[in-house]
């Protein structure tokens, strides 16, 4: 076998940001509109172990599970490049989200408000973990206009987490929700122990 | 349990097969782990599939292991795996295991904010 060279190239830093909601929310859509890539997919094929319930002999029934995941790009400088993952929106498929959201930087929950109790889980799940996440409404044309503290109040969420509205298909405004989780992410970063 | 059923499923089966039936990568990468090539094969090495080279030639610069999949429309986990043979044989250069980006450094959240509002 070759020898590894000793000198390794400079690699930049991977940052992830997750994008969560609904199913039909706009996740990929604003994933497209901020990433200088076209939307990427990839797929992890997964063994879910589940037993079922009629399964008298006790066997584990393994299913093998075709995850996907719609990513973009972010190159910022030469040290740090950023991907922003949309999750899958199917609620059993949990256990990917754990891959995902380990080492994440904070995550955009989008929301819509005709369809709001869509993103609790997301929202639960996010606070559970301690990830530092925004809400962001996408202003679907038709919906329902609320008053953003409407929202806030909905969602039961604490009072420190941004909730902004947003375009989903516009780079200006998808911009400016993963500027305000990135502040976000900073103002909850943990104290350095000493 | 769905009649049409298939026997085997194609999107399982043909990943297991370019990964020699391996799904424990060597390397411990996950999804945004960065991959470069460090030199491009000669075409008379022994052991390299297309699907090594395809890796090699695409690496060119750091490109991730979700990037990587998407392309070559294969799984992760078996972009992974071929990555670890890479390794081993000197094609690429893999980022060191970070398992989580570093929350205190200050320089990271202000090159991201910067990066950003370029966008």
């Amino acid at each position: 076998m070759a020898s590894v060279p000793s000198d390794k190239p400079h690699l930049p830093t991977p940052v992830k940001l997750l994008i969560a909601g609904g199913f039909g929310v706009g996740k990929t859509t604003m994933v497209g509109a901020v990433s200088e890539i076209r939307p990427l997919r990839t797929e992890e094929v997964l063994t879910d172990r589940s037993v079922g319930v009629d399964d008298l002999s006790g066997v584990e029934k393994k299913t093998t599970t075709t995850v996907a995941m719609d990513f973009g790009r972010i190159s910022v400088g030469d040290d740090y490049v950023l991907y922003l993952f949309g999750t899958p929106g199917q609620e059993r498929f949990w256990f990917v989200w754990d891959e995902l959201a380990k080492g994440a930087l904070g995550a955009v929950v989008l929301a819509d408000t005709r369809r709001l109790s869509d993103c609790f889980p997301s929202v639960d799940y996010f606070e559970r973990r301690g990830t530092p996440f925004v809400v962001a409404v996408n202003c679907f044309e038709g919906a329902p206009v609320y008053d953003l503290a409407e929202v806030k109040l909905a969602l039961s969420l604490p009072p420190d987490i941004p909730v902004l509205l947003c375009d989903a298909r516009r780079r200006a405004s998808g911009k400016e929700v993963l500027i305000t989780l990135v502040q976000h992410a900073y103002s909850k970063r943990p104290v350095a122990s000493v | 349990m769905n009649p049409d059923e298939q026997l085997y499923d194609e999107q399982v089966v043909r990943p297991y097969v370019i990964s020699r039936g391996r799904t424990e990568a060597r390397a411990n990468l996950d999804l945004i782990s960065l991959a470069v090539a460090v030199r491009q094969p000669t075409g008379l090495e022994v052991g390299l599939d297309p699907e090594h080279v395809a890796i090699v030639k695409m690496c060119v610069r750091p490109l991730s292991v979700a990037e990587i999949a998407a392309t070559l429309d294969l799984p992760a986990g078996t972009v992974r795996v071929l990555l670890g043979d890479l390794l081993d044989a000197g094609f690429v250069a893999v980022q060191d295991p970070q398992p989580e980006v570093d929350v205190l450094d200050e320089r990271m959240y202000r090159a991201v904010l910067d990066g950003l509002r370029a966008l």
